[in-house]
């Protein structure tokens, strides 16, 4: 260890190694950046910013019963339903309706983005890849893409049978544009010196595809799912608020239909729990694939 | 200025050591037409490089150099005239762009390892891509070369973890793993300080040694012109055509210590006295530099 003692202000979790300093792995890695992480303030800071936006939340609704806020449930009682084995507006962490909602939707995400995923990545790819490709494609795209998702609305309806088919059907074609979108972009974001490389190197065209632009255009494609979840999310709940029969979207409608608001506010803040996870999921992901960038990175310090 | 002549001159005493990429250039013209306007980026450009030499082209920015790397490699075409490779067509008249193919191998400017693949798979990418090895082989091949060229722990490292004179050098291992006939760099240590800079110089003097390889060394810097060159082609402002070869006879191997003598010094003042020149034309003009 060299103990230049400027910054090593925590102990180094390495191992000396025949004079060479080794780099821990597993579980010393772990507890070296969860050392790290409690010794910056970021995680304290955290904790406050939180408490102090559920604080004035609850000044808000349930102390000073501010207009506007005085028909919106309070974090305490909002807490109180969601942890009721028993609840009174019907929805709780024991319900299985609860979960039910949930499931529904997650299930129809899944296969929503799975689809535009599938579809929209190699459409991208190629549309990057090959210039008359991209001509044939792109204005009908570009044409589409703007109109909102909501104006497809009564055509899926239209379209498709039954309830399940149009709200995965808007959630797929939503995602699909922003994903097809930023694979384009990825693919034109790559050096042209990687190209003429490979080239140099004696890669065939097909050869140039599989090792520059699939990989190359990998950190866009990543980004551009992360936004197509999103995106995915917002008008899976449109859809289900118009046609649907379970689900977060209809939970949240039906929830202000009948008058019951607790379970309205319980909706919004699952679907933001579940919509966080899903996109550090898709994070996860592209982090693990591209060991590339993110060792890069860490050396920057992000 | 009395070299102005040796365009068509004798190849240099490199010629011997090598026995295969000898470049012939002969009244090359390149038009470029952005916008309807043409541009002349080389001009009737003729010249002759012997296999196994270490060709360094100077000039003012943008004057062209680089536009007939980019012809020799495959990337552009040309307008008129030829450029063979011992003796075979790369381009010419009927052919103005030629194919790219690994017995010519670029070293970018600003480094072109994939970054998404370890240096070791960089290294061995060419015999792999190209079906002359497997993957094992390929990449025990690429490792002992790695560590011939003093890269020996790097291999597992991606290009975005090491230094950029370690990925630099390990790029030019990626271009000699396939044998080729002729190394094309383009001011590959353009963005490296002093130091650094003369360390690259050793490591490629080194590896051209073991190699013989052809090169045709792109730069700004006059003093790594005549320390790594056998000769120095010093260009004119655009269009480019030669304006002066400068032979550099000081025997190999050369160190650092060459720098301080006088027959370097001579040889950097003919250099400088016309480069000097091209580059008052080149700023007087003004012109937006050229690819």
């Amino acid at each position: 260890m060299s103990g230049d003692g400027i910054t090593s202000a925590m102990p180094n979790p390495g191992t000396v190694e025949g004079g060479r300093m080794q780099a821990p792995t597993g579980l010393a890695l772990f507890r070296y950046h969860m050392n790290k992480k409690l010794r910056s303030p970021a995680p304290y800071l955290m904790v406050v910013g939180i408490s102090l936006w559920v604080l004035l939340y609850w000044l808000f609704c349930e102390v000073w019963l501010l207009p506007r806020f005085e028909k919106m449930p309070g974090p305490v009682a909002v807490i109180k339903e969601w942890t009721a084995v028993k609840p009174f507006q019907g929805i709780s962490l024991f319900t299985e309706l609860y979960y039910t909602h949930i499931w529904v939707s997650v299930r129809r995400i899944m296969i929503a983005f799975t689809i535009a995923t599938v579809v929209g990545v190699p459409l991208g790819l190629l549309m990057g890849w090959s210039r008359r490709f991209k001509d044939y494609i792109f204005p009908i795209l570009e044409t589409l893409r703007p109109i909102p998702i909501l104006a497809w609305v009564p055509l899926a309806i239209l379209m498709f049978k039954g309830l399940e088919t149009p709200v995965i059907f808007l959630a797929t074609l939503a995602s699909l544009f922003v994903t097809v979108l930023n694979t384009l972009l990825g693919v034109e974001s790559i050096d042209e010196a990687y190209f003429r490389a490979a080239g140099c190197l004696g890669s065939k065209p097909r050869q140039v595809f599989w090792h520059v632009v699939v990989p190359g255009s990998l950190p866009f494609i990543f980004t551009g799912l992360q936004i197509s979840m999103g995106v995915a999310w917002f008008s899976l709940v449109a859809a289900e608020m118009v046609s649907g029969d379970y689900g977060l979207g209809y939970m949240i409608l039906a929830s202000y239909m009948n008058n019951v608001t607790v379970p309205m506010v319980i909706g919004m803040l699952t679907l933001g729990f579940v919509g966080w996870f899903t996109s550090a999921l898709v994070r996860m992901t592209g982090n693990r694939l591209m060991q590339w960038r993110t060792r890069a990175l860490a050396l920057e310090g992000r | 200025m009395a070299a102005t002549t040796a365009v068509h001159g004798a190849p240099a005493p490199a010629a011997q050591r090598g026995g295969k990429g000898a470049i012939s250039i002969k009244n090359v013209t390149k038009i470029y037409d952005p916008g309807g306007v043409n541009v002349v980026a080389v001009d009737n450009c003729s010249l002759e490089i012997a296999s196994g030499e270490i060709c360094m082209i100077v000039g003012p920015s943008g004057c062209g150099k680089t536009t007939l790397l980019n012809a020799i490699a495959g990337f552009h075409s040309i307008t008129t005239g030829t450029i063979h490779l011992d003796g075979e067509l790369l381009c010419g008249p009927d052919k103005p762009k030629a194919e790219q193919g690994a017995d010519r191998i670029v070293v970018f400017q600003n480094g072109a390892l994939f970054p998404w693949k370890t240096i070791l798979d960089n290294v061995a990418y060419g015999p792999v891509i190209q079906g002359q090895m497997s993957r094992v082989e390929a990449r025990d091949k690429a490792a002992h070369m790695l560590a011939e060229a003093g890269l020996h722990d790097v291999g597992d490292k991606y290009p975005g973890e090491v230094s950029s004179g370690m990925a630099r050098r390990a790029e030019i291992v990626r271009a000699l793993i396939n044998d080729p006939k002729v190394l094309l760099l383009d001011e590959p240590y353009r963005a490296m300080d002093a130091l650094t800079k003369s360390i690259m110089h050793e490591a490629l003097l080194e590896m051209y040694d073991r190699t013989k390889v052809t090169i045709f060394f792109i730069t700004h810097d006059l003093e790594e012109s005549i320390f790594l060159g056998d000769r120095v082609v010093v260009m004119t402002t655009r269009p480019a055509k030669v304006k002066q070869i400068v032979d550099v006879k000081i025997p190999r191997p050369r160190d650092y210590k060459i720098l301080s003598s006088d027959e370097f010094r001579n040889l950097f003042g003919q250099a400088k006295d016309a480069v000097h020149e091209e580059a008052i034309k080149a700023f007087e003009s003004g012109e937006r530099e050229l690819a």
